[in-house]
């Protein structure tokens, strides 16, 4: 899928709030500058968040949970942290089980990315659109392509 | 002459610290990496709460043993309840909760970032209220008029990057090496900060607030451009940021005419143009200028026991089942501000 701007990404954003439930694991690949976080700000913007969304690279989880959201969402960016070792000390699997998490630099999980991620991977053209790769697992077939 | 025991684990340090209500800082003990290493406001971040676990209770021994004191000199005890990480917080708050409840103390349940809003207090005794604070970091890029203990009136904030953030990923694109901020600053110094056009985000801008995600990005296109060097590319970000945090606090100083002072923490306040086109800013409004040293600014006990000095002279304290908060903003009433570019 190509997405020719900020615009385009922050709507894709909106459309997977439309059909996202708690327990699911979104994994957002891609380099800096891929539009990551600006994917998964129009995803909580439409989710109903009227704050900033800010990046979540130093607070490394970043939860967002009702009334400010419809439904919990946590805003993780794995970016400064080393391994998967680490990554286990962050609870996640205790977030899993109410919220949705939405996940930045998902590499740094290893073999330890839930089977069921929807895998979404941004990459940035020549021309500076994004074209976005998605890997679907069982629990996103029915959701999709997005309608 | 209270003297307050403060203990700080909401990210990337565990520390623990003793002062007074007189600003003499009796200990400060901090556990983990190198301070040089993290300049603004860490790069390695402690996940593992039991990692802060380990390095508390040593660390508050330490810090008591270097005062001479022992615990029941304290007269109350401060912890980071928030924002923060949530395993870490809570170590350090289930901490104090527990040596308040042992020595009979009260608890005083502090915001990190209230922290950092009122250190400079511990700093500068000349300090008063209400001044006009950027907090800029790796995490924060805000304006508040601090009118108050408790009182903070958010003027403005970052919608996507923290400033320290734009110069660690900036580091990282152009591969200037580790730590960002300094290796920014130095091969900023070897360029020419106009022979890259970078944008200045939201510059001139009615709303308040700061933006680093779209200069990150066209730091991105000019290194892949391959036109310029990475010195002349640093430059030109270091200035495109100078120009924005001056921007904004130009603004801020506008709609705040009650200001006493201009205060800049965080770890970004290490960088020498910023700190010098700040001092001129304030210069210019007639305003005191003033920065506490970089070992306060960044994370740390002593501002986590000076914000409890400043509550418990008021008589600020917490009951013991206060809850650790992982999102936790000073100021509650601010406006809201979406994300550049997101329609309602």
């Amino acid at each position: 899928m190509r997405l020719a701007d900020e615009a385009a990404t922050l709507a894709l954003g909106v459309r997977i709030a439309a059909v996202v439930r708690p327990g699911d694991v979104i994994a957002l690949f891609g380099d800096l500058g891929a539009g990551k976080t600006t994917l998964s700000r129009g995803l909580l913007s439409a989710l109903g968040l009227e704050g900033e969304a800010p990046s979540p690279t130093f607070a490394i989880v970043q939860p967002y949970v009702p009334p400010e959201t419809r439904i919990p969402v946590a805003h993780i960016d794995l970016y400064r942290l080393d391994d998967a070792a680490e990554a286990e000390e962050l609870g996640l699997d205790d977030l899993l089980e109410d919220h949705v998490l939405l996940i930045e630099w998902p590499e740094r999980l290893g073999d330890a990315l839930w089977p069921d991620a929807l895998r979404l991977t941004l990459i940035r053209t020549d021309d500076g659109a994004r074209c976005l790769t998605a890997a679907v697992p069982k629990a996103w077939e029915d959701r999709w392509p997005l309608t | 002459m209270a003297i307050i025991l403060g203990i700080e684990s909401s990210c990337d340090e565990t520390a623990a610290a003793l002062v007074t209500s007189e600003r003499h800082i009796l200990a400060h003990k901090l556990a983990g990496q190198e301070e040089a290493h993290r300049p603004f406001g860490g790069v390695v971040p402690e996940i593992a709460a039991r990692a802060h676990v380990d390095a508390l209770e040593p660390l508050i021994a330490a810090a008591l043993d270097e005062a001479g004191l022992e615990l029941a000199d304290v007269d109350a005890i401060a912890a980071t309840a928030g924002p923060g990480l949530i395993g870490g917080v809570m170590v350090g708050l289930v901490t104090a909760k527990a040596l308040a409840l042992a020595a009979g103390k009260p608890l005083i349940a502090v915001n990190h970032l209230e922290g950092h809003a009122l250190t400079p207090r511990l700093a500068d005794p000349a300090l008063c209220f209400p001044y006009l604070l950027l907090l800029v970091s790796g995490g924060h890029c805000q304006l508040l008029l601090v009118e108050g203990v408790g009182r903070y009136k958010r003027l403005a904030t970052t919608i996507d990057d923290a400033a320290g953030e734009a110069f660690d990923k900036t580091a990282k694109l152009l591969g200037l090496g580790f730590p960002g901020g300094p290796a920014v600053e130095r091969a900023a110094a070897l360029g020419d900060p106009k022979a890259v056009k970078l944008p200045r985000p939201l510059l001139g801008s009615a709303e308040p607030h700061f933006s680093f995600a779209g200069l990150k990005s066209a730091v991105l296109r000019a290194r892949d451009a391959q036109t310029h060097s990475a010195e002349d590319i640093a430059a030109g970000f270091q200035q495109a940021v100078i120009d924005c945090l001056i921007d904004r606090t130009k603004r801020a100083i506008a709609v705040a005419p009650g200001a006493t002072a201009l205060v800049v923490a965080g770890g970004v306040a290490a960088n020498g143009p910023i700190r010098a086109a700040l001092q001129q800013l304030a210069a210019a409004h007639d305003l005191p200028f003033s920065a506490p040293p970089l070992w306060l600014c960044t994370d740390n006990a002593a501002m986590i026991a000076w914000a409890g000095a400043e509550r418990f002279a008021l008589g600020l304290t917490d009951p013991l089942d206060v809850a650790a908060r992982p999102r936790w903003p000073l100021d509650p009433e601010a406006d809201k501000v979406r994300g550049a570019g997101v329609k309602a």
